[in-house]
């Protein structure tokens, strides 16, 4: 996946931002404590400072992400960034022609960054791969593949619950990780900060294949899973990605794998429980869980306009106009 | 290179205190807002505070998002994020630098400052006023001025002590 396209450049910076897998620890705490440093910008009565001034960042999104666009957008403009939004239909013609078609008639607009999403896992390294010199691409969800920036909202805020040290902490990721982008980026990131335990609590029929291989310990029951946790991750069911009768049905589902209040006893007395939203209500949790004292879904919300801003303005330094190339 | 290391701080310091105090009444300013630039303003304003008024607590600015040369430096690998636990709209401001050199950092403050509020004004003290100004800006209270060279350079060290080293290029 990774052929071609280095994330890092020959000078150690930040040229792009695809995937987790290959960034290493150093970066990732780079990254969070960059975006750290970025969340005292919304307590300001002007909510921007004026690092990324001059520069276009273009939303290039070939699915439809409503929250990923806004976050994205808002994280640009706090930087004081210029934002063009483009919604491409992937329908017409053979889509490589398509794509390297409507990117270089972008990059003939002078832009410097492209957030990309796809429903095609491997487009955002496409385009990495094929975009001019000086412009950054990053990765704002392809397929089933990746979903980096989630990830990293999602370790940024259990840091902050939680502390520095994921040694000690046991983290229970449930739901759908087949279809899940956000949960191969969590398990990779996981994995790079020494977390102390990482279970995946998912049906049979929603794991991936190659589920073994990814250094976490699977369950299939969710009170077993998720008993003794400090940090409870929701996936969403990827209604909309799913094929066939993998599922008997919503309500089957939420009696199995659905947490509620009596469920989260079984977890540590101060677990915090996430989910990458928009809820199924009644789905993946009850809403007296997701709107209970131990859920961090929409601080979730928050810390995610702080991580992108780190992303994208880590990225940006080579984008400067005497970068070499 | 060789360093000097300038000998007394603490009467710099005193000084300066006495300067501010001079300075607040001839214009009347009652409780000001102390603000420090990491890393080494804050040290310095933390020691002025001891020894001017232990109220309200300190402001501290890191000016690394309101920097001019993102571009060619990139960013700072290590930004701490302000923190100003005070509204300072129509209040007045004393900002604590350690060196006033270029004044580039002094604008980068001023304009953060902007992004909080509308300050009343903003007073200026620097432990130490150096030659090399690019831009217009001037402080209120100095500790002590230096004629320095384009290629001398004096830093602060701390916090505890507080030390000046001054590097000339030999």
């Amino acid at each position: 996946m990774n052929e071609g396209v280095h994330q890092i450049d020959d000078q150690g910076r930040l040229r792009h931002f695809l995937t987790i897998e290959g960034l290493g620890r150093d970066w990732l705490i780079r990254i969070l404590d960059t975006a750290e440093s970025f969340s005292g910008v919304a307590e300001q009565s002007i909510k921007k400072v004026p690092l990324l001034r001059g520069r276009t960042i273009v939303n290039l999104f070939f699915e439809p992400s409503t929250r990923t666009r806004t976050t994205f957008e808002l994280a640009a403009k706090r930087l004081s960034a210029d934002v063009l939004n483009i919604n491409v239909s992937t329908s017409a013609t053979t889509k490589g022609e398509t794509l390297l078609d409507t990117l270089r008639n972008i990059e003939a607009m002078h832009v410097d960054m492209f957030v990309v999403r796809h429903a095609d896992s491997g487009a955002a390294h496409f385009i990495a791969r094929h975009v001019a010199p000086g412009i950054s691409v990053i990765n704002a969800g392809d397929g089933r593949h990746a979903h980096p920036t989630q990830a990293l909202l999602d370790l940024f805020t259990i840091r902050r619950a939680k502390g520095d040290d994921f040694g000690r902490l046991r983290v229970a990721i449930v739901g759908d990780i087949e279809h899940s982008r956000v949960a191969r980026a969590q398990i990779h990131a996981l994995n790079s900060l020494n977390t102390g335990e990482i279970r995946v609590v998912a049906p049979r029929t929603l794991l991936p294949a190659a589920a073994d291989s990814l250094g976490v310990h699977l369950f299939h029951d969710l009170n077993e899973g998720i008993r003794d946790a400090d940090v409870i991750i929701m996936l969403r069911l990827q209604r909309e990605r799913m094929q066939g009768a993998l599922l008997p049905s919503e309500h089957e589902y939420f009696r199995l794998y659905g947490l509620t209040e009596e469920r989260l006893r079984l977890a540590r007395p101060d677990v915090v429980v996430m989910h990458p939203g928009p809820i199924n209500r009644g789905v993946e949790m009850d809403s007296r869980v997701a709107d209970g004292a131990h859920s961090l879904i929409l601080q979730q919300v928050s810390h995610g306009i702080a991580v992108r801003m780190a992303v994208m303005s880590l990225a940006m330094q080579v984008a400067a106009p005497e970068a070499p190339v | 290179m060789n360093a000097v290391s300038h000998p007394d701080i603490e009467r710099l310091l005193g000084r300066m205190a006495q300067d501010l105090r001079t300075l607040l009444d001839r214009r009347g300013i009652e409780a000001p807002l102390m603000v420090g630039i990491h890393t080494g303003g804050v040290w310095v304003a933390e020691r002025l505070r001891r020894l001017l008024q232990p109220e309200p607590p300190l402001g501290t600015l890191d000016i690394s998002f309101y920097r001019d040369d993102f571009t060619r430096l990139g960013l700072n690998p290590l930004v701490r994020p302000s923190q100003l636990p005070f509204a300072i709209d129509d209040r007045h401001i004393l900002l604590v630098d350690d060196v006033l050199h270029t004044g580039r950092t002094v604008r980068a403050a001023m304009n953060e400052l902007f992004d909080y509020g509308r300050p009343a004004a903003i007073l200026l003290a620097v432990l130490v006023e150096r030659s090399g100004r690019e831009l217009p800006i001037e402080a209120d209270v100095v500790g002590q001025r230096m004629d320095l060279g384009p290629h001398e350079h004096v830093k602060l060290s701390g916090p505890d002590p507080l030390a000046l080293e001054i590097h000339c290029p030999t």
